[in-house]
């Protein structure tokens, strides 16, 4: 002990340059308020009277006080508490300094505050040593136990792929077609010793999971399956196997669910399957108009049918009386509106008006001229 | 010591000494790493090493003394670690090409054997990134391209485990998972003519839906049909010469109707039925 406590004062004589002396303080202080000049100091204003008789200004004041204390404490290590003013007694005051310092060491670092969604993992020189609930809590100080706290109760959400058109996300199908998928996983912390421990990089694991997870889940479902039907069970299998992966690292990671957001169709295709949709609404609209057609033509069926069975009805009642009055109100209905010739004889050549007939076929449509030529009767 | 007290400054660095002989005699040992104690380059021991089914708490972790300036200690990380294949084409028996990433996960388990072998863990990671990558190829490419979507997936994988474990155990470290992240056809030619084909599957689609839909269509139209059929059967069936009379009646009447296009002249005899009763006859 001596040998070293020897050489000591030289050392101290070597450093006294820096750390004590006349013509300096506390390295910042130096340059702020080194000199004794008034003019100089960069707090006094410089338009007033400021050397005179009120002397140097507050600041420097203290300084000066500061550096007179040290002084007599005789320099030392507390070089940041040359400005604290002197106690009456006028003895040094770094050992208060250090107390206060210790003090505030202690409070600082041994309480903790851990929120209610919190959990503070507490290491003792490194080695786990428990777990702190809500709450405030006590701890050794610091270099002794450290605290890290985890949130918990924060689900965290990861994003892969997005719905935006510009970027897509393929994922390949069972049936070796593509879809562009867009999914979104929620977890949380469940052990949060394990989240701390377990992993190198437990955020870029999820998401290497989630996206191994997906697509494992969709190499085994068709593209039906995965752009409609089956996307519940989709979202379902993929949680659970996420689970299974991040559990077999011991992550302490919980998923709590697993969203598809979208499941389309890749725009080079999205064409062809718009064109189904419209073909699933031509084939509708054939099946619908078929529908009409045929309510019309059954119930003009069903019309007629009807009618025909009142008039039958009543011409059983009596069969030849009827006949014959549909006959002449028949006959009256049709030849009270048509050109009527009667030929008396039978070996008589009927006359036909054919110059009449002609004009009469001008005056009708063209095409339809034929049809005057009807002659007829029963 | 009262001369001690008389310098602070001394007595500062005599803390400041006796720290630095401190600290470097005591080392702190977290629970995410395991260290190798090194001796003038010969390694020692081994502290904090991984165990399975270790809990933390009961762990090598903690406060460890070691002679100071003489024991160097490597630390190696005791976490799961991870290892990312670059991306790989994968060519597979039916000549079709996949584009694959990869990633393992690892843990060194032995940090003696890691330390002499590699050094540090990007080194061990290094080493496995092209081995996984080969072994993802050989054991990809031994299989139709169907297969490497089916759920026979989970055995490639473990293949590839095994082949990627007798590496790592050189090491010291321990294969913990590997998985394909994604599979996806390489731009270009397959992945259009993966689109053609979709686009094409589509359009057969669209086609049949139409057709079957005409052909729902003329079904019902059909049935109408006979439906309409049967009910007039039912009802003119009755008596079919009735039937005639009045279904001729109904047509005299439409087809003579003053509205119809196109003028009718009729010429009768007066034997017609009609002018019976001109001539007074009985």
């Amino acid at each position: 002990m001596r040998r070293i406590f020897g050489w000591m004062p030289a050392i101290a004589a070597m450093v006294q340059g820096p750390w004590g002396g006349k013509n300096d303080g506390p390295d910042g202080d130096g340059q702020k308020g080194g000199g004794d000049g008034g003019p100089r100091n960069p707090w006094t204003q410089p338009g007033k009277p400021s050397g005179g008789q009120k002397g140097p200004s507050a600041i420097e004041e203290l300084l000066r006080r500061g550096r007179e204390s040290f002084g007599q404490g005789g320099g030392g290590q507390g070089g940041g508490f040359g400005g604290l003013p002197p106690r009456a007694s006028g003895k040094a005051l770094w050992p208060i300094a250090i107390g206060i310092l210790v003090v505030l060491w202690l409070v600082l670092t041994s309480f903790h505050r851990v929120g209610p969604q919190e959990r503070g993992v507490v290491t003792l020189l490194g080695k786990y040593s428990r777990t702190l609930s809500p709450g405030i809590s006590l701890t050794l100080p610091a270099p002794f136990e450290a605290v890290s706290t985890v949130d918990v109760e924060e689900i965290r959400t990861i994003d892969v792929g997005s719905v935006s058109a510009e970027s897509e996300n393929l994922v390949l199908t069972g049936d070796q077609n593509i879809i562009d998928l867009a999914y979104s996983v929620r977890w949380n912390i469940r052990n949060p010793e394990l989240y701390l421990f377990q992993l190198s990089d437990p955020d870029a694991t999820v998401r290497e999971v989630a996206e191994s997870a997906m697509r494992s889940v969709l190499a085994s479902v068709s593209l039906d399956d995965a752009l409609g039907a089956g996307r519940s069970s989709i979202e379902q299998q993929v949680e659970q196997r996420m689970q299974e992966i991040l559990d077999g690292y011991k992550s302490g990671i919980r998923i709590q669910g697993v969203a598809i957001k979208q499941a389309d169709p890749p725009t080079a295709v999205n064409d062809a399957f718009k064109a189904v949709s419209a073909a699933q609404q031509t084939a509708q609209t054939y099946l619908n108009e078929a529908r009409a057609a045929a309510q019309q033509v059954t119930a003009k069926a069903q019309g007629e049918a009807a009618a025909f069975d009142k008039v039958y009805e009543q011409y059983r009642l009596a069969p030849e009386v009827t006949r014959r009055r549909m006959y002449y109100e028949t006959m009256e209905g049709v030849l009270s509106n048509v050109d009527k010739t009667i030929v008396e004889g039978s070996n008589v050549t009927p006359y036909l008006p054919l110059p009449e007939l002609k004009r009469r076929a001008q005056q009708a449509a063209p095409a339809e001229a034929a049809t005057a030529n009807s002659t007829g009767g029963q | 010591m009262m001369t001690l007290l008389r310098h602070p400054v001394a007595l500062a660095l005599i803390a400041l000494l006796a720290l630095i002989i401190l600290g470097s005699t005591i080392a702190i040992v977290p629970e995410t790493k395991q260290g190798v104690i090194v001796r003038f380059g010969d390694p020692k021991e081994i502290i904090n090493r991984y165990q399975a089914n270790e809990n933390f708490g009961h762990t090598g972790a903690g406060i460890i003394w070691r002679w100071p300036f003489i024991d160097q200690i490597v630390w190696i990380d005791k976490r799961v670690l991870s290892v990312e294949m670059e991306r790989q084409q994968v060519l597979s028996t039916d000549q079709l090409r996949l584009q694959v990433d990869a990633f393992a996960r690892y843990r060194i388990v032995d940090p003696l054997r890691m330390y002499i072998a590699a050094g540090n863990e990007d080194r061990v990671s290094d080493a496995l990134r092209p081995i996984l990558g080969s072994a993802l190829r050989n054991e990809l490419g031994k299989r139709p391209f169907a297969a490497l979507l089916s759920p026979e997936r989970g055995q490639v994988m473990q293949n590839i485990e095994t082949g990627l474990n007798r590496v790592a155990r050189q090491y010291g470290a321990e294969i913990v998972d590997v998985r394909i992240k994604r599979a996806d056809l390489p731009d270009g030619t397959p992945l259009e003519s993966a689109f053609t084909r979709m686009r094409t599957a589509r359009e057969q689609e669209a086609l049949t839906i139409r057709a079957q839909g005409a052909k729902q269509a003329q079904i019902i139209r059909a049935e109408a049909d006979a439906n309409a059929a049967r009910i007039y059967a039912e009802s003119y069936g009755k008596d079919p010469q009735f039937y005639d009379f009045y279904r001729a009646m109904q047509s005299y009447r439409y087809t003579f109707a003053p509205d119809r296009t196109g003028q009718t002249n009729i010429i009768l005899s007066p034997d017609n039925e009609f002018l019976r009763q001109f001539q007074g006859r009985r």
